[in-house]
């Protein structure tokens, strides 16, 4: 069963519907025994890092998740569940994460061409670092999925497996051991996305 | 590279597609999910669906037929049409919506989209706005396009994209229907003054109309369409190798 958490951040349907669609087991949960008893995790999020951080660390599901994530609990983050898995964010001040990615969010307008418009918004082609990642294991290169976001992955060399090309290369996928995260929405990417789930449920 | 976007658009009333469409294997035509689903698996890239239900006891139809079309299709989602209030919003988010559109709601509430934006981002705030010459002026006309409102359109969607719009959809009256093609001028003119997303909207009537729009225009992020996907005169993957033919990068 994968536990997707639910911290109050973000609209889960897409990413229930999905995971139903192929017949993975999940459930929207903010219950630590829930969470805890899974085989996997997916950490969604949209909006501010700051309001996320924050209901993540006041509801201790913060470091629920850093030690399931040491015990070695397959981990997806998503969008802002993937910048919540970095050291710390840049946002609007300067937020600690859950430090499971080295690295740090930065604003997206430090790297692209500034006559690009900000968010990021739209299908973008992937591009992978080899070995290619697990759960990108049915995705050939240039496969396209759908990106929202004003702020990326910074500093995080070591863990980036895919990267975009937006006036500039986007961090769009990392994985540190069993710590994933995807920039982009798998869940509002088509087959393409479907493939991602499909994959990341299938480690272990 | 970001690819430039193909939507298709489609009337909802009681919960049914309005305009009967004709295309082989589609049992019913009138089904927003088949229809969804078509165009999702025919390469549409997002999906805008419009509520234009009358009447409100008739308005849960459509959070029904939006939550079943959520759970089956996984491509972006906006969702349109008699949205006038915050509860508006949430009540379409929840049954998985991505974006909602805001048009004659936010000129009778002109802190709809500043409240929107703050609550749910502005990637989820699309300003809808049906615009028309009036003595050279664009200008915007509300309810469905029928009454004029005297507001300047660019000086309305300055002041939308101020307030938080994330995205603009720009329809022009002069040109919808029309199936000259889109309306250039205008989108340019719009194009011009915001740094959000475009999305033009009114006039297209063949493939070579939307080679046209991105080529001229390359701030235009996206091209919204209505009658000619429904009745088959375009299909979205014809339409996507042409585009791609000409150097515009799509995604097939």
């Amino acid at each position: 069963m994968i536990a997707i958490v639910d911290y109050g951040v973000g609209n889960l349907f897409s990413l229930v519907s999905s995971l139903k669609l192929i017949g993975v087991d999940a459930v929207a949960t903010g219950d630590k025994a829930v969470i805890e008893s899974a085989d996997k995790i997916i950490l969604p999020g949209v909006g501010a890092f700051e309001d996320a951080a924050k209901k993540l660390n006041e509801s201790g599901l913060k470091d629920l998740l850093i030690k399931l994530a040491k015990e070695g609990k397959p981990i997806l983050g998503i969008c802002l569940g993937m910048q919540l898995l970095f050291e710390r964010s840049f946002e609007y001040g300067v937020h600690d994460g859950l430090g499971l990615i080295k690295g740090e969010i930065r604003p997206i307008k430090d790297v692209i061409t500034p006559s690009l418009k900000i968010p990021h918004i739209g299908w973008n082609s992937l591009s992978f670092r080899t070995p290619k990642s697990q759960i990108f294991k049915y995705l050939k290169e240039g496969d396209y999925v759908y990106f929202v976001h004003s702020y990326y992955g910074a500093n995080c060399s070591d863990s980036v497996t895919a990267t975009c090309d937006y006036g500039g290369t986007l961090t769009a996928a990392v994985e540190n051991g069993n710590v994933y995260g995807c920039q982009f929405h798998p869940e509002k990417s088509g087959e393409v996305g479907l493939k991602i789930l499909r994959a990341f449920s299938e480690i272990g | 590279m970001i690819t430039k976007r193909i939507i298709p658009c489609l009337d909802v009333r009681n919960g049914r597609v309005v305009k009967g469409v004709n295309f082989e294997g589609l049992l019913d035509v009138s089904s927003p999910v088949e229809l969804g689903k078509y165009y999702s698996d025919n390469g549409a890239d997002e999906l805008v669906f419009y509520d234009i239900t009358a009447s409100n006891e008739n308005r849960s139809l459509f959070t029904d037929v939006l939550r079943e079309v959520a759970s089956t299709i996984f491509i972006p989602l906006t969702v349109g049409g008699g949205i006038n209030t915050l509860d508006d919003f949430d009540r379409v988010l929840k049954c998985g919506a991505d974006k909602v559109s805001v048009n004659s709601g936010a000129i009778k509430n002109p802190n709809l989209i500043y409240d929107a934006a703050k609550k749910y981002g502005d990637q989820c705030v699309v300003l809808s706005v049906d615009v028309k010459r009036v003595d050279g002026v664009f200008t915007v006309f509300a309810k469905g396009g029928r009454v004029n409102t005297g507001i300047d359109a660019l000086d309305w969607i300055k002041r939308g994209v101020d307030n938080g719009a994330g995205e603009i959809v720009l329809n022009s009256i002069d040109t919808d229907g029309v199936k000259s093609g889109f309306d250039l001028e205008m989108l340019k003119a719009v194009s011009d003054i915001v740094s959000v997303p475009v999305i033009a909207s009114g006039g297209a009537g063949c493939i070579d109309h939307f080679t046209t729009l991105f080529k001229a225009l390359p701030k235009v992020d996206a091209g919204l369409a209505a009658s000619i996907f429904h009745f088959g005169e375009v299909k979205i993957k014809d339409l996507k190798e042409e585009l791609y033919k000409n150097g515009i990068t799509v995604r097939i």
